[in-house]
């Protein structure tokens, strides 16, 4: 276990590496470095200014004796400032997380909370009217488009209802039934999306493990149903639906950027987007190795999960 | 077989038919509702509290930066006339006006003076005094000192201060007195009283910050680190909370030296859906959109056209010169005849009454024809086809084959327009001009970029073959050197400095331009700035398509709201906004 762990440590920290270079890479290639934007909103820039803003910013040097140079700090554990922000990139990019995990972790918890027991009681009633059910419902959030089911969410209950606020986040200090209350129509979005995948995988799991023999001894030896999905069942079918799990653990971090923009929820996805688009290197690169490593974080779960979920699997080991 | 429903079928229909009005209600898509929109319109468009002395705005954008010197961009002079003020400001009338000043300095009042440069060039000097009651929000007197500041951070290139020509072009500042300072320019301009992008930084909170490391001040600035600092604003307002990306809540400054505003609290909200920045008006959750920062034109129309009763809707058309650069280079549109044929061939007064509603008046050149130096005594082009055709005959563009125009050679008449992608607005105007050229015979491509490369590659450095459509945003009386003068035409070895796109190079031109610059007796420059324009609408080297407007959209009981129509907001008179 040990050792596995460490292997899979530095796996990461090697992914990380590459990472790192391969992102900053990209944003440098991209056409239009930040100088060129603000010589396109300022027609009396010349080209003395923007040779010294260029200097200033170590624009001038090539990407990778910046990247060097970003990673030499870095080691050092200073992250750069952001330059659209004029920030430490850490104080930008921790609120915007603390406010993207606390949408998407909500989400996420319900999304779960809901899709197992809905697609473990589908499975249990393949081809019933429940089942039917099930799946309509989740092919319906499968396909809504998200931009779209957020407005009509905004619509109903903050347009015509009046119930919910269209969108923001509450004000320092705002009461808690305050804070909930921005909370709940791009919690409500990103749920509704998330929960017909999630009950997708859930059912087709638990149909595949049903069909097993261990599952028919179990009710052979008069097993109740109820005993035998719950106890026998599900933990088993559990295991592909964890991998699905870990890769949406990254993406907690990461954001929504669709929900976030249209609630205007300062989240990640929007930081991300706008520090890509707005040539801010450091945020940029900071916030996508964020979200990298907590992928590869979610993965590593994952796989001490298995050994959980299914004793045969051994972890840094063949299986039994 | 009974036909009678049972109680949970009564009960679908009833949910169903409820949801469906609920639906169409919502999407104000029925006309049949308008007396319930009438009905909800107090619910929807007055503040929670009708006594409520709070004003929520949307905005499409946040701002990057808070700093006044550091980055320019619209977000920011929005949030600023509510909390600092520019040393000179245009006003409604588009003209000059003190904003941080007791009186406006001119040659007339002896408050400019024209002497030499050290270097023995004619300069001006230009003397400013402050209020004697301004004060930054936390009680420090705002004083000369903070002039002298804000002009050594602007002057050192290590903080990257935008707006570095202004800093040279002020080589030295002398402080006079605690209220008196004169700036010595290096060039006599018409324009010499004008300090509209300075401002003034609070020299007893940044000068430590600044002195500790210049190059390290613009992250560590105050305006960045702690924006809710009330020393930091000398406005109206004060910066009380803020939410990065979300919202900036403002409250009364009460070390304001000027009126009193009437709301005691505004609060900002950034929204980057225009969809969804509808349904905020719509729920009451803001009050009104900012017209400088709001929905598009026909985002603004299709809401009067659902929601109008209930909003007070301003159109304000201003200085966004939505036009097309021409590139001269390309050997078809290197032909003046071929340039003056596209613009007779554009219907662009059909599309302004079809698509704007007739809210977007069509430009005849750069000049908007409300700024005190637009010419009459200029060629203009209103749809004429048979012109346009007989332009690009004389043009040798006579071979007509597939409704396509060949020249002698064999080569089609094809031309290529980009813009950016995405815009939606845009993209319909090509699309309409793409037909009605094709009717004169040329046959014009679309290719659009994202709006970073267009603009950060591809027009600076002249890369689109044949047209390009964007919008330049310009000031009153703005000298269009760096669009039209010859020494601005980005090249590589100027490393694409310059924003004359077409590249025009003549002569008489750049005289003019000068001229203007020079001239500092308005009634001495209007000659050249009509020779300016007659130039630019004979020789055509951009295509001027429509001046863009603002689209306010307000609630009934604000009051005291003017557009201005150029880049200084209508937030810098927010003092004078109130509830009915």
């Amino acid at each position: 276990m040990r050792w596995f762990l460490l292997t899979r440590i530095i796996q990461s920290l090697l992914v990380l590496a590459v990472m790192s270079f391969v992102i900053y890479a990209l944003i440098g290639l991209m056409p239009g470095d930040p100088i060129d934007l603000m010589i396109s909103s300022n027609p009396n820039m010349t080209a003395a200014d923007a040779a010294a803003l260029r200097q200033l910013f170590g624009l001038d040097l090539p990407i990778y004796q910046r990247y060097l140079n970003w990673l030499g700090t870095a080691l050092g554990g200073d992250l750069g400032y952001s330059r659209l922000f004029g920030q430490p990139v850490l104080d930008v990019l921790f609120p915007a997380m603390k406010n993207t995990v606390i949408l998407m972790g909500t989400a996420f918890i319900l999304s779960v909370c809901i899709a197992i027991p809905v697609g473990t009681f589908a499975a249990s009633k393949p081809r019933s009217a429940v089942d039917y059910g099930v799946n309509l419902f989740a092919f319906a959030g499968i396909s809504i488009p998200s931009f779209w089911l957020a407005l009509m969410l905004i619509i109903i209950f903050s347009v015509f209802l009046g119930w919910f606020p269209a969108g923001g986040i509450a004000v320092d200090g705002a009461p808690f039934l305050e804070q909930i209350k921005y909370m709940v129509l791009p919690v409500a979005t990103i749920t509704i999306v998330s929960i017909g995948g999630h009950s997708r995988y859930v059912r087709s799991s638990m149909i595949e493990v049903l069909r097993q023999d261990y599952i028919r001894t179990a009710r052979a030896k008069g097993a109740d149903n109820k005993r035998v999905i719950w106890k026998h069942a599900l933990r088993n079918a559990m295991i592909p639906v964890v991998t699905i799990l870990a890769l949406d653990f990254g993406f907690l971090f990461s954001g929504a950027l669709i929900t976030e923009t249209i609630y205007s929820w300062p989240g990640m996805g929007k930081l991300i987007f706008d520090s890509v688009m707005g040539n801010d290197f450091n945020l940029a690169l900071v916030a996508l190795l964020f979200a990298t490593a907590l992928t590869l974080t979610g993965n590593l779960l994952a796989d001490i999960c298995y050994a959980w979920l299914d004793p045969r699997i051994v972890i840094g080991g063949d299986s039994k | 077989m009974s036909h009678s429903q049972s109680p949970h079928g009564k009960f679908r229909s009833y949910l169903a038919i409820a949801a469906t009005a609920l639906l169409l209600n919502a999407c104000g898509g029925s006309n049949d509702k308008v007396s319930d929109d009438k009905q909800s319109t107090d619910k929807s468009t007055a503040p929670a509290n009708a006594s409520s002395k709070e004003l929520n705005i949307g905005f499409t954008q946040y701002p990057s930066t808070m700093h006044p010197n550091i980055e320019s961009m619209v977000a920011k002079s929005y949030i600023r006339g509510m909390t600092a003020r520019a040393i000179t400001i245009f006003n409604h009338d588009w003209e000059l006006q003190c904003s941080l000043c007791v009186e406006l300095p001119t040659i007339e009042n002896g408050m400019a003076v024209l002497e030499q440069t050290p270097e023995g060039t004619p300069g001006i000097a230009v003397t400013y005094e402050l209020p004697a009651n301004a004060s930054w929000g936390d009680g420090t007197p705002l004083t000369t000192k903070d002039i002298q500041f804000a002009y050594e951070v602007g002057r050192n290139q290590k903080t990257g201060a935008n707006n570095m020509e202004m800093y040279r072009r002020i080589y030295q500042l002398d402080i006079l007195d605690q209220h008196r300072f004169t700036v010595h320019l290096n060039k006599v301009t018409f324009n010499y009283n004008v300090l509209g992008d300075f401002y003034p930084l609070p020299e007893h909170i940044e000068r430590s910050i600044y002195e500790e490391d210049a190059y390290e001040y613009r992250h560590r600035t105050q305006y960045n680190a702690n924006i809710t600092n009330p020393g930091l604003w000398f406005g109206p307002y004060i910066v009380s909370d803020a939410a990065q990306g979300s919202f900036l809540v403002m409250t009364k400054n009460p070390h304001w030296h000027g009126k009193a505003p009437y709301f005691e609290k505004i609060t900002t909200k950034a929204i980057g859906n225009t969809s969804a920045m509808e349904a905020n008006l719509l729920s009451g959750t803001i009050d009104m959109i900012a017209g400088e920062l709001g929905l598009q034109l026909d985002q603004s129309l299709a809401f009067e056209s659902r929601h109008g009763s209930k909003y007070n809707i301003i159109y304000k058309p201003g200085l966004q010169y939505e036009h097309i650069d021409v590139n001269l280079e390309n050997p078809i549109l290197a032909n003046k005849q071929v340039r003056q044929a596209m613009l007779y061939g554009m219907d662009r007064e059909e599309m302004n009454q079809r698509i704007f509603s007739g809210r977007q008046p069509v430009a005849d050149t750069s000049v908007s024809p409300m700024d005190r130096s637009a010419s009459d005594n200029i060629r203009r082009y209103s749809y004429n086809k048979d012109k346009a055709m007989a332009l690009l005959d004389s043009a040798g563009w006579t071979d007509i084959r597939d409704g396509i125009r060949h020249n002698a050679a064999g080569e089609p008449l094809k031309i290529e327009i980009m813009s950016t992608a995405g815009n939606k607005t845009r993209e319909l105007i090509q699309q309409i001009l793409q037909s009605q050229l094709k009717d004169i015979g040329i046959d014009l491509r679309i290719r659009n970029e994202a709006p970073r490369v267009f603009f950060g590659q591809t027009t600076r450095e002249r890369r689109f073959s044949g047209l390009a459509l964007f919008a330049w945003v310009g000031a009153p009386e703005n000298v269009p050197r760096s669009t039209l003068h010859s020494t601005e035409i980005p090249t590589a070895e100027n490393n694409y400095s310059g924003q004359n796109y077409s590249s025009i190079s003549n002569p008489q031109l750049d005289s003019a331009i000068e001229a203007v610059e020079q001239n500092l007796v308005f009634a001495d420059r209007l000659p050249h700035w009509e020779t300016i324009q007659q130039i630019y609408a004979e020789e055509l080297p951009v295509l001027p398509l429509f001046w863009r407007p603002n689209s306010f959209i307000l609630p009934h009981w604000l009051k005291g709201l003017e557009p201005t129509g150029h880049l200084d907001s209508s937030t810098n008179w927010i003092e004078y906004w109130s509830r009915d």
